[in-house]
């Protein structure tokens, strides 16, 4: 049982402030992603839940003990990091049962939970050589073995796949989760990838300049951002968005066209679709075909409606061409509405 | 036609060349600077005391240990070797034991005034010793440390510490932070995280630091003249000695005086690089 509590953290470096006030309870054996743009403080709450960094304020829990006090080695821990880490003066399997070796573990059971991890992680041919004789990929998996061995409440990964290249990147990220199921442990996993995060989580936490703006499940981040900054990060390319112009009852004008949107909003909104949930048809928005971009199963269109950019991802035995003018039905379903003053979902 | 034109016009190939030349010119210059009075004093060193004293000299060492055995027995050389190994092997200790925790802090901690102590230590080696050196002995003839081979040592260590701080910084520097921080999140304290990865992957380069550390203890002179009158090191005594000594003495003392010197630098060289921030090759 390793619930992750985390409460009113915040962090400082000198005058920059780096984390606000994070509030984030992790479930028991959940997955959970960090995901946000480089220097958003994903990494910073990482190396605060593992110890490595100390909150000015604040509070963490891990299954119910608070443990914001406590060094790396009493949390629970394990933990797989960027450049894996991997100790270069001791071989895989000394690597892999250092942590247990640690914990003055009799040398059978080291032995047998080295063997077992590194079956798990098909490095068991491996267990001999030092890491300056394996690969990337493989330093990767020894990383990801180590902390397994460790048999942690929670383990944490920062950006674990960030230095493989993108072929082994897709076939580590299927294994980790596989392996990472199966271990039931807590998981947080950093990472910059929106695709790594969409495949992996249970619940993406999307976080910008030190604050967590959303967290909810894949589906939920993509298809119900709770903010504009979440709409604009998540997907590629991400959500599209248009000034309204109120109408009577709830309905809104965007660039000649009518919809239905949130009738308690005050002011103005804005309106946001993705590329994806648009149809050229008869009537639609105007769009004037800037850029079409082929990308074997669709066809990624960039074009002009109403003076902004706008980009539709459609089919690819459509004959169109830059210059051409396309009626752009979204779907109306899929249509979501930003308050530009607080950049929050309206409804 | 073509033959006049690469007369007048001097090509890149030719630049080239005479750049070529240049180069091993020099370095063929300074190995010589460095190699000759070498080979010379190997030779005399190697040649009974006769040949020594003779002229003309032949340049191929004749392989007579004369010399070195009459060095062996002059009254009191054993001795003196004895106090350098002595004072070489306290100044090493102390030395790594001071500066290795100081290049550890200055690799992994940020601290206001870190860019002043760093250079504070380098100026520490700006003092000239002559200046340091009588009022260090009017200090040490008070407090006790005189003509013994730890307050000499001690003196030592100061003129080796910056460089073992800054070798040994270097060091820590060439180790990622994350391995440490593995270590901690593997069950590790900071100090056991130090003694199970870091050690192991510096000892190389610990090692180097401290026979530099023997090396400059073993070659200092003034301190060692001035500091001590009846436990000389081998360079006070030979110094003291210098004027009334046969030539042949002379030049198998600096023969012995040298050749450790020289092995330990040539085994160390490259983390003598490393302390500049020059990659190791």
């Amino acid at each position: 049982m390793a619930e992750i509590q985390i409460k009113n953290v915040a962090k400082r470096f000198g005058s920059y402030q780096a984390l606000h006030d994070i509030n984030l309870t992790i479930a028991d054996q959940e997955f959970m992603v960090l995901l946000g743009a480089s220097g958003c403080g994903k990494s910073t709450l990482l190396r605060i839940i593992a110890g490595l960094e100390t909150a000015t304020t604040g509070e963490v829990w891990i299954g119910g003990r608070r443990v914001d006090h406590l060094s790396p080695k009493d949390r629970g821990i394990a933990m797989v990091f960027q450049n894996y880490a991997v100790f270069p003066h001791l071989t895989v399997f000394e690597n892999i049962g250092f942590g247990l070796r640690m914990q003055k573990l009799p040398d059978a059971e080291v032995r047998r939970r080295v063997e077992r991890t590194a079956g798990l992680m098909h490095i068991d041919q491996l267990l001999k050589r030092y890491s300056g004789e394996l690969s990337g990929g493989q330093r990767q998996r020894v990383a990801v073995a180590r902390a397994l061995a460790m048999e942690p409440d929670v383990i944490l990964m920062d950006e674990p796949l960030s230095n493989l290249d993108a072929l082994l990147r897709l076939e580590m990220r299927a294994e980790l989760k596989g392996v990472l199921a199966e271990s039931n442990t807590t998981a947080i996993y950093v990472t910059h990838d929106q695709v790594e995060a969409m495949s992996l989580a249970d619940r993406i936490s999307v976080m910008h300049e030190g604050r967590i703006v959303q967290a909810a499940t894949p589906v939920e981040v993509y298809r119900n951002p709770a903010e504009r900054f979440v709409a604009g990060f998540i997907g590629n390319p991400p959500m599209n968005f248009l000034p309204a112009n109120r109408l009577e009852g709830g309905r809104w004008q965007v660039a000649g066209q009518t919809y239905n949107g949130p009738a308690t909003a005050n002011g103005a909104v804005e309106f946001a679709i993705r590329p994806e949930d648009i149809t050229p048809s008869d009537s639609g928005l105007p769009a004037k075909v800037r850029l079409v971009e082929p990308l074997g199963a669709h066809l990624l269109v960039t074009c002009d409606v109403d003076g902004s950019m706008f980009r539709a991802i459609l089919e690819s035995d459509l004959n169109v061409k830059a210059g051409d003018m396309l009626a752009l039905a979204p779907q109306t379903d899929r249509i979501r509405w930003f308050d530009p003053q607080t950049s929050l979902a309206v409804a | 036609m073509t033959a006049s034109a690469t007369d007048i016009i001097e090509t890149p190939a030719d630049t080239r060349k005479s750049g070529q030349f240049l180069y091993k010119a020099s370095v063929v210059f300074l190995c010589a600077w460095v190699i000759v009075p070498l080979y010379f004093l190997l030779i005399n060193t190697l040649s009974s005391p006769e040949a020594v004293n003779a002229f003309p000299k032949s340049f191929i060492p004749e392989f007579d240990l004369g010399s070195l055995a009459f060095f062996a027995n002059f009254a009191g050389i054993l001795t003196a070797l004895k106090n350098s190994v002595l004072v070489a092997a306290l100044t090493m200790v102390m030395s790594i034991a001071i500066g290795a925790p100081a290049g550890y802090a200055l690799s992994r901690f940020e601290f206001p005034g870190k860019g002043l102590f760093r250079l504070l230590i380098l100026l520490t080696r700006a003092f000239p010793l002559p200046l340091l050196a009588l009022p260090l002995a009017v200090m040490f003839i008070r407090t006790g440390p005189d003509d013994t081979a730890f307050g000499l040592a001690l003196v030592h260590t100061t003129l080796a510490i910056p460089f073992a701080v800054l070798i040994t910084f270097s060091l820590f520097s060439g180790i990622p932070i994350e391995l440490e921080e593995a270590a901690w999140t593997l069950g590790c304290t900071r100090f056991t995280a130090f003694t199970k990865v870091v050690f192991p992957l510096i000892l190389p380069g610990i090692t180097a630091s401290a026979i530099f550390a023997f090396v400059i203890s073993w070659n200092e002179v003034f301190a060692a003249a001035v500091l001590t009158i009846e436990n000389r090191t081998l360079t006070a005594f030979l110094l003291q000695n210098l004027d009334t000594s046969p030539l042949h003495l002379k030049f198998a003392g600096g023969f012995i005086l040298i050749v450790p010197a020289l092995i330990f630098i040539f085994a160390v060289r490259k983390y003598l690089f490393a302390m500049w921030g020059i990659a190791n090759r």
